[in-house]
């Protein structure tokens, strides 16, 4: 068993892909930056050198400019916000709520779309029609419009419930996380469908679906663990982008007010928060998140990219 | 052919459907229009009179065609937090942005075909390289991001921009414009090269690789062999002929400024009906709402049909495939 394992290893490292990668510094790059970041999102109770719950935070230490500037203190290295929130603690934490909602959206487009798309493929016809006409007319609107109004609309729906009484013990603040991810994964099916649809399509012309479909298999047998299978490559390229497309979804709609609340900001959060000092000479409190959020959507981007070219490139622009 | 139309027509129809049901259920299952009009101290027989009056107390679907006759009239009701009928506020702020949205149009149409075109002939310079390079990361960062950093450089740092508003307006009877006056371009350029950003690269790039080949094509050397100057070779002859499908693609894409205003409205406090959407939907406005989906699905639904017919004048096979 040991064994087996590690010669797939090395089948795995002697992979076009690892060569690829091992050849291309800048995937290199932002595969150790996204690696940090998310690292750091794990982490972010652990290492962040302050506390950044309401109960902990002294006005005291409101507006601290960073350590290194002539009026900062060494306790606080990027500063601290009104509140005397330490920022680089706000923005490890921050990171976090950032990638939850991302992946999360991701994970949620991509179920709802491939699962779609792979159903439209395998059996055409008016399933086929239905299904992707669906997602023509999505597609006529851009993805982070949709986002905005699914986002918007729940909100103040939300918001109306519980001020009327009908929704006891809900505000928005508790759930926006969710909403956020819903809106975000409903935005962004129709990428995953469309593609998973034609690449399903092209396999259904090979020997092997043909094969199984004389074996008597149930459609959902094949669909799952005959043709899905196949379909990993594209779907991973895709997934990639739309991680980074959905952060700056996530974080353009908090930084918006429909997003996610600052008790528990994310990066936009932190960036719309700080947005409102920037004109009284307090950069630091937007800056950084912001430094912090384009990095981690850069690398995510690249890596991306870097996969489209690596993994097919027939995908290539 | 007829066929063709029919279907992008009926498809169109259908979404139009879709949203008003949507921004009709929020009407009328979301908040009590009731409530919002009378005073505490009325009765609940006479709370019963008024929803019987407004038509409240009908069956869903006779509800929901009156709602949409009176959407088709531009009626939506009184906005809760303005207190004003929603059509004249969205009059109101609709010219705001739509001169944000043209003037980025052609921000990033003039700005992206020059660049374009200098890449292009200058393929090899360094500065050709850095400003592809630029663009790439340019498009992949967020655009409220974009936005701030311009705030924080020319209003805060240097001062020389407003940072918020429309500034000076002049009226025009129905329309509010503020490209007449030198205070309103000052206002309307930030947001406006903000806006056109994305636009601009996708240009810039569509030119280049457009200009790269046609510069390869034989009209272009017979030009050059005739011993044309290189200016007419390359502006009168190669950029004519690039132009087209750069356009096409551009006005394709209008619909994306159209969605992005609200997010440079916000970061701008710039008046148009995006920011209005934003302000309703965190005063929970039903009405403002409701009005403004259907507004933006109008948008959308019509900038497509019209590039759905273009794409078949243009293009003879689509024209031999439906029939």
């Amino acid at each position: 068993m040991a064994e087996k394992e590690q010669s797939r290893l090395r089948i795995f490292l002697d992979s076009d892909l690892v060569h690829s990668f091992l050849r291309s510094p800048v995937a290199i790059i932002a595969t150790v930056a996204t690696l940090i970041c998310f690292a750091v999102a794990i982490l972010a109770p652990l290492i962040s050198p302050h506390c950044i719950e309401p109960i902990c935070l002294e006005l005291m230490n409101g507006l601290n400019p960073p350590a290194w500037t002539a009026d900062g203190i060494p306790e606080f290295p990027l500063g601290t916000d009104e509140q005397g929130r330490d920022i680089l603690s706000a923005i490890f934490h921050a990171a976090r709520i950032s990638l939850v909602v991302g992946f999360a959206a991701v994970g949620f487009g991509l179920v709802l779309g491939v699962s779609l798309g792979v159903m439209a493929g395998y059996f055409g016809g008016w399933i086929d029609t239905i299904i992707m006409r669906l997602a023509d007319m999505q597609l006529t609107f851009p993805s982070i419009l949709v986002a905005l109004l699914i986002a918007g609309v729940v909100r103040s729906v939300i918001t109306d419930l519980s001020d009327r009484g009908i929704l006891i013990g809900v505000t928005f603040e508790d759930v926006a996380v969710f909403v956020l991810i819903v809106a975000i994964g409903l935005s962004d099916w129709p990428r995953f469908a469309r593609v998973a649809r034609g690449a399903t399509m092209v396999e259904l012309n090979k020997g092997y679906v043909s094969a199984a479909k004389v074996l008597g298999l149930p459609s959902r047998r094949i669909m799952v663990f005959h043709v899905l299978p196949n379909l990993m490559g594209p779907i991973l390229v895709i997934a990639t982008i739309g991680l980074a497309l959905a952060i700056i979804s996530e974080a353009t709609l908090s930084f918006l007010g429909v997003g996610v609340p600052p008790t528990n900001p994310s990066l936009g959060t932190l960036i719309r928060i700080g947005n409102e000092y920037l004109f009284s000479g307090e950069w630091w409190i937007t800056l950084f998140p912001a430094l912090a959020l384009v990095i981690l959507v850069l690398s995510v981007n690249i890596i991306g990219d870097w996969l489209r070219d690596a993994l097919n490139p027939k995908l290539r622009r | 052919m007829f066929s063709y139309l029919v279907k992008r027509i009926f498809q169109s129809v259908f979404v139009m459907l879709a949203v008003s049901l949507i921004s009709f259920v929020l009407f009328t299952f979301v908040g009590d229009p009731v409530s919002s009009m009378v005073g505490q101290d009325t009765t609940i027989e006479q709370r019963e009179i008024i929803r019987e009056g407004l038509g409240l107390n009908d069956p869903f679907y006779i509800q929901f065609l009156h709602f949409i006759g009176n959407a088709v009239q531009g009626d939506f009701g009184q906005s809760w937090f303005w207190k004003k009928p929603v059509h004249e506020l969205i009059a109101s702020r609709l010219p705001a942005t739509l001169e944000l949205v043209f003037v980025s149009a052609i921000l990033a149409m003039v700005l992206g075909v020059m660049m374009g075109v200098l890449t292009a002939i200058y393929r090899y310079h360094w500065a050709a390289r850095l400003l592809l390079t630029v663009s790439l990361v340019g498009v992949s960062l967020p655009t409220f991001l974009i936005g701030i950093g311009l705030i924080y450089l020319f209003s805060v740092i240097l001062g020389w921009l407003p940072s918020f508003g429309r500034g000076e307006t002049v009226d025009l009877g129905l329309w509010h414009s503020s490209l007449m006056t030198v205070d309103g371009w000052a206002h309307i350029i930030m947001p406006a090269f903000t806006l056109s950003l994305f636009q601009m690269t996708l240009v810039l790039r569509l030119t280049r690789t457009e200009m790269l080949e046609t510069l390869q094509t034989d009209f272009i050397k017979f030009a050059r062999a005739r011993g044309l100057g290189k200016r007419t070779v390359y502006y009168r002859h190669a950029l004519r002929n690039t132009l087209v499908p750069v356009i096409t693609i551009a006005g394709l894409n209008i619909g994306l400024l159209v969605a992005f205003s609200i997010i440079t409205e916000t970061v701008f406090q710039y008046p148009g009906v995006g920011l209005m959407f934003l302000k309703a939907v965190t005063l929970v406005d039903i009405p403002v709402m409701s009005a403004y989906l259907m507004l933006v699905a109008l948008i959308f639904v019509s900038i497509n049909f019209v590039v759905d017919v273009l794409y078949f004048v243009v293009d003879p096979r689509l024209r031999t495939q439906t029939t």
